[in-house]
């Protein structure tokens, strides 16, 4: 919101100047220690002794976030299953809508287990598990508790996206089908799981497809940046590497889960040379990376991508400096929603630790995720092929009217 | 269920074949893999994709794309075989382009010209040692165009040629007694060169009459060559001819909706037929000539006068001309339901004259009134939306039906439009725009858009706190109207002109704008003045939401707010009303130098667009033409 002036500024100060005396942080953030001794005898002489020095005042980020890259590093990828690593800590806890209800985020949750498993596909999956243990005797029955399942579903989780898209999705590709109209009940009740389950079994592969269609466009000797943690990109990655291709990854630190540390240490395992840098970094190394390479939470209508937080400001920076930004995403992830701006997308918050206390008067922005807007993305890879981001919306149009 | 829908959930969205895309599992082993490529085989079998994810382990049938340059070699070496006159020809480039020509066009016409292959290499052997190089190249280009000639009205059913043709009917009598004359001359002349092409002794002189005759008359010789010709052509001739009478009363009947005013003798025509006698403007604005310019109220009381002895006209239709005239129905959606209307009236009171049918005879008299309508003030395009639908129904109407069945089904279509596309529309597109208000929001709106006001009201309705500017601007100030009925109704309001447009959108944080079309490319066509909001709030990164309902999208692309517009009265930008005083311009209306513009639309380039609104949903500019390609078919031709 546009601020007529800039007052609000002034009284701000007054109130901190009438309030008690500054927070600790602020006043060793005003007026520095000399630095230490032992940082002039530094070994490493390539790093330079100022930022060495403030990483050295601040031990509790430097030490800390060591500690959480360990435990990153070390974590086994099957309890962070979720797809960019980021919004489900917001998860709200409804889903009490009866005992089919019940079942099905149940069978949702058991397939969400597995890992390498898209929320998404797993929600299919679980949808597929409805219509087989149904008693319904007609049509309408089964079209009704499909439905119902599927908005249990939604409501399980209202920040996710791909779960949503994913619902959405599984109900129309399997309720709309013309050859239910002449066929006997039992006939096509086998003919809707039938066509669920060649529908999860394509949305299982769209990562693999995604990864072939990618390959096109990594050339050997390129450099890569990537933001986050997503499956997809690894997929990418990881195929280029095995078809022999020489690039070298450039890794955001994902902020504040550290998503960036997981994805290098996958990509180190890989061979692939890694370089971690942390977010703020990105403009500066922006000069020698040929391309960015992003996953998505969810491909919205207008071609942008709802994305972890920081992906606006890489593609931004991309975006000026001219290099292509590429978004990796499955069509199971385009949702039927249209933000015009960053405050329009549902909130989806966090927790963010940043190792020290925060006085209460200072504000969080605990935001997850951001909008990308369609102009500064150049290609989506999706299983559907490689497309531009406004033939998004033409897709959503041929799907969903 | 419609036949779109069907046939889209059966080819399944999620296993479209994207390029190179896999076939599905069960096939991929029995198949054999559709290119032949090296890179293939080790990404079947190579073991680390296979071991990194069981789970994928079956699901590997993806292929490697083949590399470009790779199919590329393919398809000319491809084509490299299947010319097989290349031997044949001498070396001289010239000669070779008639073979090449052929061989790119045969898989479409290799019916109809069953022999033709062998008699023009036949033309060829013989010639090539017969006369002189630069006579053959010139032989054998001319050829090669007769040839193109003939496949492209074989191929499109004479559609472009026929096209052609009507126009220059339409156009003027007396070319039309020439043309005919010219074209009996070309089709001899077209059967002897096939003749002799076909004999391949006297190619060369004949061939060189062909040329005389392609140069002369290009287009016309064409024509011939589809006529003489056998089974599909003769077909789609005939068709042709079948829809070409109503095509011909159609023409002569109305000017066309875009009839460029800068060719006199067009608008001279038009004149004589023309109901309306408005009287041109007296210096019209140079770089819109090709507009209609007339001076404007000073008909109004003439037509008043001729109200009853206009015979062909409806009264009803008679009323609503007059009231487009005289300024009184405005408003894309007003001026169509008010035109649907008066259509319904006509109808209703139409019977069918002895010895003609209803299908044709409606259609011309609808022409006629379409034509009188132009006349009183240009269509909109919705309204041209609108008469497209109501004439594909009129033409769709079955044979067997019986006049007053027919009435009542066409009446009922018109009641159908009038509900789906325009009201139920509107109520669509407010349920999707409320849900980009939310409290605090302050909206900018320009002009008064039916649309937009009951957007604005219903989120009043449904308790949001937010405030709205309307940006208004001379001569119309349509702003007020809305502005008064947004008041009445509670809302906070601020007014202001266009002028301050850049000061006020510092506080705005969403422009909602109506238009009268959204084109092809996406391009806004609405009140003049829009493109102007719209530009500043995309300076400020302000979100500018366009509310349209469907059938107002047009195929048409547009670039610039000049090759298709509608000019309005001069004078009302020439005096200030309710002010005397300010009477500058007063002894300068006639003056030579002094030319007026009000121009009544202009183009909003899909830039500055961040989201049209329709009532299908919330879409991109850029997919307008989707919309336009996937149910315009649906709503107007099924």
């Amino acid at each position: 919101m546009w601020r007529r002036s800039a007052s609000f500024i002034l009284d701000r100060q007054q109130e901190q100047n009438d309030g008690g005396p500054p927070n600790p942080e602020s006043l060793f953030l005003s007026s520095p220690p000399p630095p230490m001794a032992d940082s002039l005898q530094n070994p490493k002489s390539n790093i330079s002794a100022y930022y060495q020095n403030r990483a050295a005042q601040h031990p509790v980020v430097t030490s800390d976030w060591l500690a959480q890259a360990q435990a990153a590093v070390s974590r086994n990828p099957d309890d962070d299953d979720s797809s960019g690593g980021d919004v489900r800590v917001a998860p709200t806890g409804g889903g009490k809508g009866g005992e089919k209800a019940f079942s099905v985020i149940g069978e949702f949750n058991s397939w969400r287990k597995q890992p390498d498993l898209a929320e998404a596909v797993a929600a299919i999956r679980a949808l597929a598990a409805v219509i087989r243990a149904s008693q319904a005797t007609t049509m309408m029955e089964l079209e009704i508790e499909i439905k119902k399942a599927s908005d249990s579903l939604k409501s399980w989780d209202t920040t996710s996206i791909s779960l949503t898209a994913g619902c959405d999705l599984f109900v129309r590709y399997v309720t709309r089908t013309s050859a239910l109209e002449y066929e006997d009940f039992n006939s096509a009740k086998s003919r809707l799981i039938e066509r669920a389950e060649k529908f999860g079994e394509i949305s299982c592969k769209a990562r693999r497809i995604i990864a072939m269609l990618s390959q096109d466009f990594i050339f050997d000797g390129c450099t890569i940046l990537v933001h986050g943690f997503s499956r997809v990109v690894l997929e990418v990655l990881m195929t280029a590497a095995q078809n022999k291709k020489l690039f070298r990854v450039f890794c955001t630190e994902g902020r504040p889960d550290r998503t960036g540390l997981r994805l290098s240490n996958e990509l180190a395992k890989l061979d692939v040379p890694v370089k971690l840098i942390i977010d703020s970094a990105v403009a500066y190394t922006m000069d020698e990376v040929d391309m960015v390479f992003v996953g998505a939470d969810g491909v919205v209508e207008s071609g942008g991508i709802i994305n972890m937080m920081g992906t606006y400001q890489i593609a931004l920076v991309a975006h000026s400096m001219n290099k292509p930004v590429y978004v990796a995403a499955e069509s199971y992830k385009f949702a039927r929603l249209y933000p015009l701006d960053q405050k329009d997308i549902g909130p989806a918050l966090r927790p963010i630790d940043f190792g020290v206390p925060i006085p209460s008067k200072v504000e969080v922005e605990t935001s997850a995720r951001d909008y990308t807007p369609p102009q500064y993305l150049t290609l989506l890879f999706t299983d559907l092929g490689v497309l531009t981001p406004s033939v998004v919306s033409d897709e959503l149009i041929q799907l969903y009217l | 269920m419609d036949p779109r829908r069907t046939a889209r959930t059966v080819s399944d969205p999620k296993v479209r074949q994207v390029g190179f895309f896999t076939p599905p599992p069960d096939h991929a082993i029995s198949d054999p893999p559709r290119h032949h490529d090296p890179i293939q085989s080790p990404s079947q079998s190579s073991p680390p994709v296979n071991d990194r994810s069981p789970s994928d382990s079956s699901l590997s049938p993806v292929m490697i794309p083949p590399p470009r340059h790779h199919s590329d070699a393919l398809l000319r070496t491809a084509l490299q075989a299947t010319s097989p006159t290349k031997p044949f020809s001498p070396s001289t480039r010239t000669v070779m382009i008639p073979p090449e020509n052929k061989d790119l066009r045969s898989p479409g016409r290799k019916v109809v010209y069953g022999k033709s292959p062998s008699s023009f290499s036949g033309v060829k052997a013989s010639s090539v040692p017969a006369s002189e190089l630069t006579t053959v190249s010139v032989v054998n280009l001319a050829l090669g165009i007769s040839v193109e000639g003939k496949i492209l009205t074989a191929e499109e059913a004479g559609g472009a040629s026929v096209e052609v043709q009507n126009d220059r009917r339409a156009s003027s009598k007396p070319l039309k007694e020439k043309t005919s004359k010219a074209e009996r001359r070309a089709l001899q002349e077209a059967q002897r060169a096939a003749k002799a092409a076909a004999k391949g002794s006297k190619a060369s002189s004949s061939a060189s009459k062909v040329v005389t005759s392609e140069n002369t008359k290009p287009i016309k010789a064409t024509k011939p060559s589809s006529q003489k010709n056998d089974g599909s052509q003769v077909a789609a001739s005939d068709k042709k001819g079948g829809d070409r009478a109503p095509e011909k009363d159609r023409k002569k009947d109305a000017p066309h909706p875009r009839m460029q005013y800068d060719d006199t003798s067009r608008v001279e025509k038009a004149k004589k037929r023309a109901v309306v006698k408005q009287t041109e403007a007296r210096n019209r604005v140079e770089l819109f000539r090709h507009l209609p310019q007339y001076e404007h109220g000073t008909q109004l009381p003439d037509l008043e006068t001729k109200f009853f002895e206009l015979d062909p006209m409806h009264p009803a239709l008679y009323k609503v001309g007059l009231q487009y005239l005289s300024g009184d129905i405005y408003g894309g959606n007003a001026r169509c339901i008010a035109m649907l209307q008066a259509f319904k009236e006509a109808i209703k009171d139409y019977s069918t004259p002895p010895e003609k049918t209803l299908i044709r005879d409606l259609t011309a008299r609808i022409s006629s009134y379409v034509s009188f309508l132009i006349e009183c003030r240009p269509l909109s395009i919705s309204m041209g939306n609108a008469i497209k639908f109501l004439k594909s129904r009129i033409a769709k109407l079955p044979l067997a039906l019986s006049e007053s069945e027919a009435k009542t089904t066409l009446m009922l279509d018109i009641d159908r439009f009038i509900n789906e596309k325009i009201i139920l529309a509107d109520k669509v597109i407010v349920e999707h725009a409320v849900t980009k208000i939310s409290d605090g929001d302050v909206l900018l709106t320009y002009g008064a858009s039916s649309a937009v006001e009951m957007i604005l009201l219903h989120a009043h309705e449904l308790g949001k706190e937010f405030r709205v500017v309307v940006v208004d601007s001379h001569p119309k100030l349509e702003g007020q109207l809305l502005l008064r009925r947004l008041v009445r109704k509670g809302l906070s309001c601020t007014y202001t002109h266009v002028n301050a447009v850049s000061y006020i959108m510092h506080e705005v944080t969403r422009v909602f704008l109506g238009a009268s079309s959204v084109l092809s490319n996406g391009t806004v066509y609405s009140r003049v003045g829009t493109a102007c909001v719209a530009m500043v709030a995309h300076a400020f990164r302000v979100p500018v939401l366009v509310c349209c309902e469907a059938y107002k999208f047009h195929e048409r692309v547009q670039l610039d707010s000049i090759c298709s517009n509608e000019l309005g009265n001069p004078d009302a930008i020439s005096k200030v009303h309710g002010r005397e005083e300010i009477n500058y311009l007063d002894g300068l209306v006639n003056c030579e130098n002094l030319q007026l513009l009000n121009l009544i639309y202009d183009a909003t380039p899909s830039d500055y667009v961040s989201m049209v609104i329709t009532d299908y949903g919330m879409v991109p500019p850029t997919s307008v033409p989707v919309i336009v390609r996937e149910y315009r078919r649906e709503h107007l031709w099924s």
